[in-house]
C-alpha cells in the first residue's frame, strides 16, 4: 500500500515562507487562505527562548475527523491516503473546518484578489468559482502527483509529480514521499532523526512528520 | 516546554449555527415535554406545534450559514459517521409525526418523542465529534447539551400555556441536571488542561450574567412549585430556563471555540550538519 506523507526539518526550516509563496501561486488560493503556511512560535522562557517555524497545513491524517464528519460525502480518502474535497458535493457547512485539530481548512463566500476588485493575470489563470461557498485545503498538490505517476515518475523524488511547496523549499526542510516504502526517502528521514507527529494524541495519526533531532550515534 | 499559545477562536460556525442548537434544542425539548404531558393526562398539540416550529427555525439559521444554500440536500449523503447527516434524516419523520400528533392524534406525540431526542442526542454528538475545538470535544458537552435541551423544552411549555404541577417539576429537575451536567464540563475543560482562551470564558461577563439567569431560573420554579405565586413565577422560571439556554449555547459555540492552535512537543536542535536530505547516504 501507498501513503503519501510530508516531512518537515525543523531544524532546517528558516521561515522564508517559500512554500507558502508557491502554493498560492500554484493553487490561486484567495487573500488569507495558505493552504501550506509556516507558524512562527516562540518557545522557552526568557533567556531561553527560540524561534521555531513550523510548516503546517492539511496533514492527510491516515484517521480524518473531517471526512468522518462530513454529511455531504464530499471530503474522501484514496487509497493512497490524500484527503481529497469534492467541490460539487460541498454545501460549506464547516463542519469539517472546527473538526480538523490542524486549522487546515478555509471557506471563503466571496471572490477576493490581492490587489483590487479585478484579478491579477496569474489569478485569472488560476480562479476557480467551484471554491466560492466551499470548504478548500492543502491537495498535497494532487493533479501533480497524478499527472506525474502518469508519466512513470515518483512522487518526493522528481520534481514534477511533487508538491509545490517541497520543490521550492529553499533549505531542503521539506520532503515528499511514500512512508509505506522503507526506501522512500521520508521513510529514510523519519527511520534516521527523532521525529514527532502534531497533536497525536487527538488519534488521527496525521500524515506530516515533524524532524527535530539526530539519534546519537 | 513552554511556547506562545496559538490557539484562536474559530469563525466558521457563528450565532446562526448557533441558533441551530438552541432552537433546535429548546423545539425538541418541547416535543419530549408534550409527550411528558400527555402521559400525565395532559394533551397539548400546540406545544407539539411551536416545537417543530423551533426546529424548523434552527435549521433555517443554519440554512443561512452555509456557503452553498440551493444543494442543501447533500447534508443528506453521510449517515455512516456524519452526526449532521444523521440529525438532518431524524427532520422528516419528526415532522412527520409531530404533524400527525398536531392533526390527527395526539398520541402520535410520543414517537415524535422518540424521533426529538435522537435529534437531541445528534446536535449533542455533533459538537463531540469536533475535534478541532476542545470546547466541544469533550465527552461531558453530551450532558451538558441534553440537560440544557430538556430544561429548555420543559421550560417553554410552563411559558406557552401549560403548567401542570409535575412539569414544573420536570423543569426543575432539568435545570438542576443541566446545572450538575455544567459544573461536570466545567471541571472536565480544567483536567484536559485546555488552553487558557478555552477555559477564559467561564469567567466572562456573559457567562456571570447566564449563571445568575440559571440561578434565578431555578428559584422561581422552586418558589413556584412550593405555591408561592405558581402562575407568574413558572412563566418566569421557565422563560429563564430558555434564555439562559440559549445564551450558554451562543457562549459555547461563538464565544468558547478556540482551536488547539498550532503546538510542538520539541524544540529542534539546530546546527548539527547537513541531513539525509541534502546528501542522500
Amino acid at each position: 500500500m501507498t501513503r503519501y506523507a510530508m516531512v518537515a526539518d525543523l531544524r532546517r526550516c528558516v521561515g522564508c515562507q517559500a512554500c507558502t509563496a508557491s502554493c498560492k501561486e500554484a493553487n490561486g488560493t484567495p487573500p488569507g487562505v495558505q493552504w501550506r503556511r509556516v507558524v512562527d512560535i516562540e518557545v522557552g522562557e526568557y533567556p531561553d527562548v527560540k524561534r521555531v517555524f513550523v510548516p503546517t497545513g492539511c496533514q492527510h491524517c491516515a484517521d480524518p475527523p473531517c471526512m468522518h464528519v462530513c454529511p455531504s460525502t464530499a471530503t474522501r480518502q484514496r487509497a493512497d491516503g490524500i484527503v481529497t474535497i469534492d467541490y460539487d458535493l460541498c454545501i460549506g457547512c464547516g463542519y469539517c473546518a472546527v473538526a480538523c485539530p490542524y486549522e487546515a481548512r478555509y471557506k471563503v463566500d466571496t471572490a477576493s484578489f490581492a490587489f483590487g476588485d479585478e484579478p491579477s493575470a496569474c489569478e485569472e489563470v488560476r480562479h476557480d468559482p467551484k471554491k466560492i461557498g466551499v470548504a478548500t485545503k492543502c491537495t498535497f498538490c494532487v493533479d501533480r502527483i497524478d499527472a506525474g505517476r502518469a508519466k512513470g515518475l515518483v512522487p518526493g523524488v522528481d520534481p514534477d509529480a511533487t508538491p509545490v511547496c517541497v520543490n521550492t523549499c529553499i533549505s531542503g526542510a521539506l520532503a515528499f514521499g511514500d512512508i509505506e516504502d522503507p526506501d522512500s526517502n521520508v521513510s529514510r528521514l523519519v527511520r534516521e532523526n527523532k521525529s514527532f507527529r502534531m497533536h497525536e494524541e487527538v488519534g488521527t495519526s496525521p500524515g506530516f512528520y515533524y524532524l527535530w533531532d539526530k539519534e546519537t550515534p | 516546554m513552554k511556547q506562545v499559545v496559538q490557539a484562536r477562536l474559530q469563525r466558521y460556525w457563528d450565532i446562526r449555527a448557533a441558533g441551530n442548537f438552541s432552537f433546535g434544542g429548546t423545539g425538541s425539548g418541547l416535543v419530549l415535554a408534550a409527550a411528558l404531558a400527555l402521559a400525565l393526562g395532559v394533551a397539548s398539540p400546540w406545544a407539539v406545534a411551536v416545537g417543530l416550529g423551533f426546529i424548523g427555525l434552527g435549521l433555517f439559521c443554519v440554512w443561512l450559514e452555509i456557503g452553498k444554500p440551493w444543494r442543501a440536500i447533500n447534508v443528506l449523503f453521510h449517515p455512516h459517521t456524519s452526526w449532521m447527516t444523521r440529525e438532518a434524516l431524524l427532520v422528516p419523520p419528526l415532522m412527520a409525526a409531530g404533524a400527525a400528533a398536531v392533526l390527527i392524534d395526539i398520541r402520535f406525540v410520543y414517537l415524535a418523542a422518540l424521533f426529538a431526542a435522537g435529534f437531541m442526542y445528534c446536535q449533542a454528538r455533533m459538537l463531540l465529534a469536533s475535534r478541532g475545538i476542545p470546547a466541544w470535544c469533550q465527552k461531558e458537552i453530551v450532558p451538558l447539551i441534553l440537560a440544557t435541551a430538556l430544561a429548555e423544552g420543559a421550560g417553554a411549555f410552563l411559558v406557552a400555556g401549560g403548567r401542570p404541577q409535575a412539569l414544573i417539576v420536570v423543569a426543575l429537575v432539568a435545570g438542576i441536571l443541566r446545572e450538575i451536567a455544567r459544573v461536570l464540563y466545567r471541571k472536565g475543560l480544567v483536567a484536559a488542561k485546555l488552553p487558557a482562551a478555552t477555559l477564559k470564558w467561564m469567567a466572562s461577563r456573559e457567562e456571570k450574567g447566564l449563571t445568575a439567569l440559571r440561578g434565578l431560573s431555578l428559584a422561581c420554579l422552586a418558589l413556584a412549585l412550593a405555591g408561592v405565586a405558581p402562575t407568574a413565577l413558572a412563566i418566569a422560571g421557565g422563560s429563564l430556563a430558555v434564555l439562559a439556554g440559549w445564551g450558554l449555547k451562543a457562549v459555547i459555540i461563538v464565544r468558547a471555540a478556540f482551536t488547539r492552535g498550532q503546538v510542538i512537543s520539541h524544540t529542534p536542535t539546530r546546527g548539527r550538519g547537513p541531513t539525509a536530505i541534502v546528501i542522500p547516504s
